[in-house]
């Protein structure tokens, strides 16, 4: 079953890799910054299948993100692979310390203080005058290796190396998922009561799951403010992490690929709406969201299964 | 005789609430002991002290001479103190072999929880344990049905079942029988104790049916207003005139009995 998920996967990473200096610049750019977020919809998809809901993952999206940005600025380090490495480590590490207080809540409270706690760096930011402030500042162009691209060559270099990290972390994350570690999500999010009484801490099973979605998180945001070339506060506003949430409902937690499948049709289905209705675009957005909920509560992740219609192993 | 479980002077206060209070017994190892009371007794806040779900106000608890007093829960289960749940705690959303199989990964699994990320969920042991649970607690009509489907009698055998997973020494059954039909009560006991019996392990149940209790224990403890005011083999403690009058309602009470 993961050889074959594997394979697939496989193929369609080599297809969207060569495909690529045929596509159009605004593909490129847009499935870019897609995978880019898809890495904190994978996140948020660990967290989901036990049942948690946070609704502040934009903070190490914005702590992974500021880190890449004052790497340049203060370290002159432009070397990709080493900053979204440090942006991941630290997004980490927060998500580490936070995990103390954010493993011992539940439901909407586990929400609330997670939003809670976004919504502090974003003051922290707003009130910071040496990091911009509101309007954050812009972050020096990538190098890889010693390698300098502009303009195309760039946007090129970005989106396959983000498509390179999406690949690494899909793998990452699909194998975790059946470790025992992973697959004791369902296990968590029915009943926390039988864990305990087998034997094992139920919170430090939610703080690992934690400090992997923060990493995952931490990556995202690096890469974008890669590919962006900026930094502001409102990359740990509530609306980025309910834009993480959207698209986590739209995409379904059965899958590591439906993460990047529901972060791509997001931004598509955004660029669209915008293009359409300037003012009202999240009118449509809304109205997707509303149809995914009644029409593929499991999203759309789900029609995959469905086509296949074997029964889904959930250890 | 050695003791496997051996309690002192046990006491749980809530407030001004005394809920257990001056509990001294031991328990050899491979007996059966039925808990015996009325409602508010006191016997869940026995077992739940002893499984670590509360801890004592006072008192000392021992299990195969290592004191286990204040020990969390999952200790205590590491420990080889297991139990089960007078409503059956399973995972509603898997099947009974994917309940089994979770709670083998875990149960004979490390205790550290980011162990469990560096293993498979599905080891040959663990797999290899959960279809001798199936078969030890006949429930292998049921292995691909999920749980959140299944009647009472089996949600409690899957249960006792998962419970049974980490080989542990001593269980504790809050009310195996709850909410069954009088009809299938004594094939549902009789289940858990032929498989019980086969791990050598040993129990202690709580039940309010005092035909189950003198067909399947070997020792009976009957508790009330927070204390054992009973305690020895079946025929004995259920004769004894003050578990007539307080618990098995078969004599009526003195007038102004209310304390013992």
């Amino acid at each position: 079953m993961a050889s074959r998920a594997n394979l697939v996967g496989a193929l369609v990473f080599i297809l969207l890799a060569g495909a690529a200096p045929a596509l159009p610049g605004w593909v490129v750019s847009l499935t870019t910054i897609a995978f880019a977020n898809a890495l904190v919809v994978l996140g948020l998809i660990i967290l989901w299948r036990a049942g948690l809901v946070p609704f502040g993952q934009a903070l190490y999206y914005c702590v992974g993100a500021y880190t890449v940005a004052l790497l340049a600025r203060w370290f002159g380090i432009t070397d990709a692979f080493v900053m979204v490495l440090v942006g991941g480590i630290l997004a980490g590490f927060v998500a580490y310390i936070i995990g103390f207080l954010l493993a011992r809540y539940r439901e909407i409270f586990f929400a609330m203080l997670s939003l809670a706690l976004s919504m502090i760096l974003y003051g922290v930011l707003v009130k910071t005058e040496t990091l911009g402030s509101t309007d954050g500042f812009s972050v020096s162009p990538p190098t890889f290796a010693g390698y300098a691209p502009h303009r195309e060559a760039l946007a090129l270099a970005l989106y396959w190396y983000v498509l390179g990290v999406g690949a690494l972390a899909a793998l990452f994350v699909g194998a975790y998922f059946r470790t025992a570690a992973g697959a004791l999500a369902i296990p968590i999010r029915d009943n926390e009561i039988r864990v305990e009484f087998l034997g094992i801490s139920v919170n430090r099973l939610i703080h690992t799951k934690l400090v992997i979605a923060g990493v995952l998180g931490g990556f995202g945001g690096a890469l974008v403010a890669m590919t962006i070339g900026h930094v502001d506060p409102n990359m740990s506003y509530w609306t980025t992490s309910g834009s993480f949430v959207f698209v986590t409902v739209l995409a379904g937690a059965g899958s590591v690929a439906a993460a990047f499948v529901g972060s791509l049709v997001f931004e598509v289905v955004r660029s669209i709406a915008v293009d359409l209705l300037p003012g009202l675009w999240q009118i449509i957005l809304g109205s997707v969201l509303l149809l995914t909920i009644l029409f593929l509560p499991e999203g759309l992740g789900s029609i995959a299964s469905r086509l296949r219609r074997s029964p889904e192993q959930v250890t | 005789m050695n003791a496997i479980l051996s309690v002192r002077d046990l006491e749980k206060t809530f407030g001004s609430i005394v809920a257990a209070r001056d509990i001294s017994i031991d328990i050899p190892a491979l007996q059966t002991v039925g808990i015996i009371g009325a409602n508010g007794a006191g016997k869940t806040t026995f077992i739940n002290m002893i499984t670590g779900y509360l801890r004592p106000s006072k008192g000392t608890i021992r299990f195969e001479d290592r004191d286990i007093t204040g020990h969390s829960s999952r200790e205590i289960v590491r420990l080889g103190i297991s139990r089960s749940f007078q409503v059956a705690q399973i995972f509603p959303s898997l099947t009974v072999f994917e309940n089994i199989c979770a709670a083998a990964a875990i149960a004979r699994g490390p205790a550290n929880a980011l162990a469990h990320a560096l293993r498979p969920l599905r080891s040959p042991d663990t797999l290899a344990e959960a279809e001798a649970a199936i078969e030890l607690f006949r429930i292998a009509a049921y292995r691909d049905a999920r749980a959140a489907t299944l009647p009472q009698g089996v949600r409690k055998l899957l249960d006792i079942a998962m419970a049974v997973v980490g080989w542990p020494r001593m269980l504790l059954l809050d009310e195996p029988t709850s909410g069954i039909s009088i009809e299938e009560k004594f094939t549902l006991m009789d289940v858990i104790m032929t498989a019980l019996k086969s791990r050598k392990i040993t129990v202690l149940f709580v039940e309010h049916d005092m035909e189950i209790v003198a067909r399947f224990a070997d020792r009976v403890l009957a508790f009330y207003d927070g204390t054992v005011i009973a305690d020895g083999a079946p025929a004995e403690a259920l004769a004894d005139p003050r578990v007539q009058t307080f618990i098995s309602g078969t004599k009526a009470p003195a007038t102004g009995a209310a304390h013992v």
